[in-house]
């Protein structure tokens, strides 16, 4: 049956007995306009999604070359939920391996990051290439001609996972999936361009990690950086100091298959109309910074926004706010939490003045930014909400006349809506 | 005899008074008097708090990162006026100072532990919410001890969800 009918938004439980269900189907409830709670909730739901979009048809961030520039390189990173390495080898090519040793399963690699010349597993020292073969079984002929492994062996076939490996501009992505589309094919052409004006051809230096658990489901983090009404009511750091206001020239981008988006602003001079200054509750006339300059911008990119938050699906968020600019890695742990791992960067020849821009304008994201903060407590309470009083569905009405899809005003939540679209066609509901 | 002496009582005495700083500074961020903490740094003051991952590798970037007061000052205004987050009590335990010796210029380099602990209004615990290391530079403005430099070196490299408040 049909497991939300009933318990929609206004509706009653009833006293039926039955209200948990021990055989659930799973149905959408009408149009894309309305969400159920167990799109985010769903322990099976969320298994699927490993299945189907994590491990399905998609290209997930990894890395950036800047983090495993030499040979012998590498990091830990994840695919979903499941644990890779992303090596660098001895000629050069980079390549992702899962990080689970193919004897006992143990997750071998430990460390962040480093430098080998090959993966060794600490409990039985199996010993692999950079490139995931296995190379070496301790004892294989066993001692004095007793034990080891058995003679027909094939010890090719038991190297570690390798997955399908591409990578534009220095950013690193893998997909599980052997038949995928170029990455330029994935983006679509307008998320591309976007793409290469934050990664325009300088080599990135890196700057530093953040990394956050965040109690909410993960999708909730595309959905924030989909739906712009929320940055000038929630965000109330911009808009005290008179930094992004609703009137702002904006757009918010999807591409064709409705998975990717960025939300693009310009923070132009724009007189904040007496309308909208009663709307945005937190606008104050007058009120200022006593270091303003560290939210100046300096223009360095061939793009008309000076703010693009580019959701590139599954995992990935690329973040240019002003001279800002950053990686976030979504980590899903389940329905309910989810791992942010946030690599900083610059550009080679940044000097000393521009890179302490960037770290001082880097107090605005991040789980201590002015915002990032902010959007980490709003995506709690969402969860909190749903997990308190269960069984509802979320509204995501804005812009009616627009069902999925680009929107040019701020108060617009059809691109969630388009994410939906993509994401039902995916999860076949 | 008598001025080594004297030299061992001005080195307690200043470990004294660090103490009673480091105290002050708890007692402010925990009663989130967040103009009080700005107060208690040098007009130049350099205030970070950073992932031991980061720190380790030469990394700059930090979760705050003020190269100013009027950037510390900011900060403070910005949490009291403009955030939205969940109503909490944080606690910052300090301990393990260490006078490390004297600069050039006067300044006072010192070490400590410190434990954050944070309280959210609908949990029963106290979460241990952050752990790490001051590593800070103090200097004597009209004769008070104040911070020209604290970098908060933090070892819980995943934040759990968000630090709401200076550490």
């Amino acid at each position: 049956m049909n497991s939300s009918s009933g318990n929609g938004n206004g509706g009653t439980r009833g006293t039926r007995a039955d209200a948990v269900l021990l055989d659930r189907q799973y149905v959408w409830p009408g149009d894309l306009t309305e969400i159920p709670d167990w799109v985010y909730t769903d322990e099976t739901i969320y298994q699927r999604e490993v299945e189907r979009i994590f491990h399905g048809p998609t290209w997930n961030y990894v890395a950036l070359e800047a983090e495993i520039p030499n040979a012998g390189d590498f990091i830990r990173s994840n695919v979903g939920p499941t644990p890779v390495v992303v090596t660098r080898a001895k000629d050069g090519s980079i390549n992702v391996v899962e990080n689970r040793c193919s004897h006992r399963a143990a997750e071998l690699c430990r460390e962040l990051s480093g430098n080998a010349n090959e993966l060794v597993c600490p409990y039985h020292q199996w010993t692999y290439d950079l490139k995931g073969s296995l190379i070496g079984i301790p004892f294989k002929r066993g001692v004095a001609g007793k034990g080891g492994m058995p003679r027909d062996f094939n010890q090719a076939a038991h190297g570690l996972t390798r997955l399908n490996v591409t990578a534009h501009r220095g950013v690193v992505f893998a997909s599980y999936r052997a038949d995928m589309e170029s990455l330029a094919d994935y983006l679509g052409p307008e998320v591309l361009r976007e793409f290469e004006a934050t990664f325009d051809g300088r080599k990135l230096k890196l700057l530093g990690h953040y990394r956050h658990s965040l109690p909410g489901n993960w999708k909730l983090y595309h959905e924030n950086l989909k739906d712009p009404y929320h940055a000038t009511l929630l965000h109330t750091f911009l808009v005290t100091f008179g930094l992004l206001v609703a009137g702002n020239r904006s757009m918010m981008l999807t591409d064709k298959s409705g998975r990717h988006g960025v939300m693009a602003s310009d923070k132009s001079e724009t007189e904040v109309t007496s309308d909208a200054k009663k709307e945005m509750r937190a606008y104050k006339e007058g009120m200022q910074l006593r270091e303003p300059r560290f939210m100046d911008f300096v223009q360095e990119f061939d793009s008309s926004w000076s703010v693009t938050m580019s959701t590139i699906w599954p995992n990935l968020i690329v973040q240019r706010e002003m001279n800002t600019l950053g990686i976030r890695q979504i980590v899903p742990n389940g329905p309910h939490e989810f791992i942010m791992k946030w690599t900083m960067f610059g550009f080679e020849g940044d000097d000393a003045e521009m890179t302490g821009h960037r770290l001082r304008q880097g107090n605005l994201m991040g789980p201590a930014g002015f915002l990032g903060l902010e959007d980490n407590e709003a995506m709690k309470f969402v969860q909190d909400g749903m997990r308190r009083v269960p069984g509802k569905r979320h509204l995501v009405k804005l812009d009616p006349v627009n069902e999925a899809g680009t929107a040019d005003t701020l108060i617009s939540e059809a691109a969630i809506r388009a994410m939906y679209k993509h994401w039902r066609a995916e999860m076949g509901l | 005899m008598a001025s080594r002496r004297e030299a061992r009582l001005d080195a307690l005495l200043l470990r004294a008074e660090i103490d009673d700083f480091n105290a002050a500074y708890a007692a402010a961020l925990d009663e989130q008097r967040l103009s009080d903490w700005a107060e208690m740094f040098t007009e130049d003051a350099f205030y970070v708090v950073i992932s031991r991952e980061n720190a380790d590798r030469g990394l700059p970037v930090g979760l705050i990162y003020c190269d100013s007061k009027k950037m510390i000052y900011d900060r403070a205004f910005a949490l009291e006026k403009t955030t939205m987050f969940a109503p909490r009590y944080l606690r910052h335990i300090i301990g393990n100072l260490q006078v490390l010796g004297e600069n050039a210029d006067g300044g006072v380099r010192a070490r400590a532990n410190y434990v954050l602990t944070q309280v959210l209004y609908d949990r029963p615990e106290a979460k241990l919410h952050q752990v790490g290391v001051y590593y800070d530079v103090f200097r004597r403005v009209d004769g008070l001890l104040k911070l020209a430099e604290r970098r908060c070196v933090y070892d819980s490299l995943l934040i759990d969800n968000a630090l709401c408040l200076p550490v």
